[in-house]
């Protein structure tokens, strides 16, 4: 072990053995999140009104409510550990369990909400 | 991190070097995805939750993005949201790119990184004049 130094204290520790999992998800996320947003934007445009019925009846069909939890679920997850990312880079110390603490909050609460909502409609159906 | 001695030499940072597109890229990169996970997946989120949660929840939503002050908050964060969305998408296919240790060459990423911008600018106008002309 070396003078103290944050790279003296590590040496001959060899690698942090993970880390690859995150990358890698990182990237496949990022292929999953092309293909649904790429679906979704496209969707979106090609609605033909955006009142409450059009849209309502446009959610409750299978082939979107499907893809669109899907893409709740990638998109998600993969904003989940880019925020990791950002913030294991300018926080430290207690600051940095505190904000990955928040982290999850916010992305597990919102992406209950919007799962739940997608569902609600697409078991519901149309009218309500 | 906290316990490094600040006597300790540290290496050269943001302000050594001279300032260039791909360098733009990679904070825009970060900044959009950041603003994407927070601003994006709120207005995502409310408008699921207001499809969900009737006519009334509905028109709230469509009363602050498309009726209040004429619509001036939805053409402000919609058009962000997608100029920031394509700009996030074109950044991460030249990631994946540069991930294959391809582009590593001054000029061509240079010319990757200016790309992104023009890409993710051309797609936004394409996306709001096909909105418009509907």
């Amino acid at each position: 072990m070396g003078t103290g130094t944050s790279i003296g204290r590590v040496r001959g520790l060899g690698s942090a053995k993970e880390g690859a999992h995150h990358w890698l998800h990182h990237r496949m996320t990022a292929g999953s999140n092309f293909l649904l947003m790429g679906w979704f934007m496209i969707s979106i445009a090609r609605l033909p009104a955006y009142d409450y019925a059009t849209v309502r009846y446009w959610l409750s069909s299978g082939w979107v409510a499907v893809p669109m939890v899907l893409l709740i679920l990638s998109v998600f997850s993969h904003f989940r550990m880019g925020l990791q990312t950002v913030i294991e880079d300018y926080q430290h110390d207690e600051s940095r369990i505190v904000m990955l603490v928040l982290r999850n909050a916010w992305t597990y609460g919102l992406g209950a909400i919007a799962i739940f909502s997608i569902l609600k409609v697409a078991f519901t159906g149309a009218a309500a | 991190m906290a316990t490094r001695s600040s006597a300790r030499p540290i290496s050269p940072h943001l302000q050594i070097y001279k300032w260039g597109p791909h360098m733009l890229v990679s904070i825009l990169h970060r900044a959009t995805g950041v603003g994407m996970a927070t601003v994006g997946a709120t207005v995502l989120v409310w408008w699921l939750a207001a499809i969900a949660a009737g006519d009334a929840a509905y028109a709230t939503f469509r009363h602050v993005f498309v009726d209040f002050a004429g619509g001036a908050l939805g053409y402000v964060i919609g058009i962000g949201l997608t100029l920031t969305f394509f700009q996030h998408m074109a950044s991460g296919i030249r990631h994946l790119v540069m991930d294959t240790g391809a582009g590593f060459e001054l000029k061509r990423n240079k010319m990757a990184a200016l790309a992104t911008m023009f890409v993710s600018v051309a797609l936004t106008a394409l996306f709001w004049l096909y909105l418009g002309l509907k």
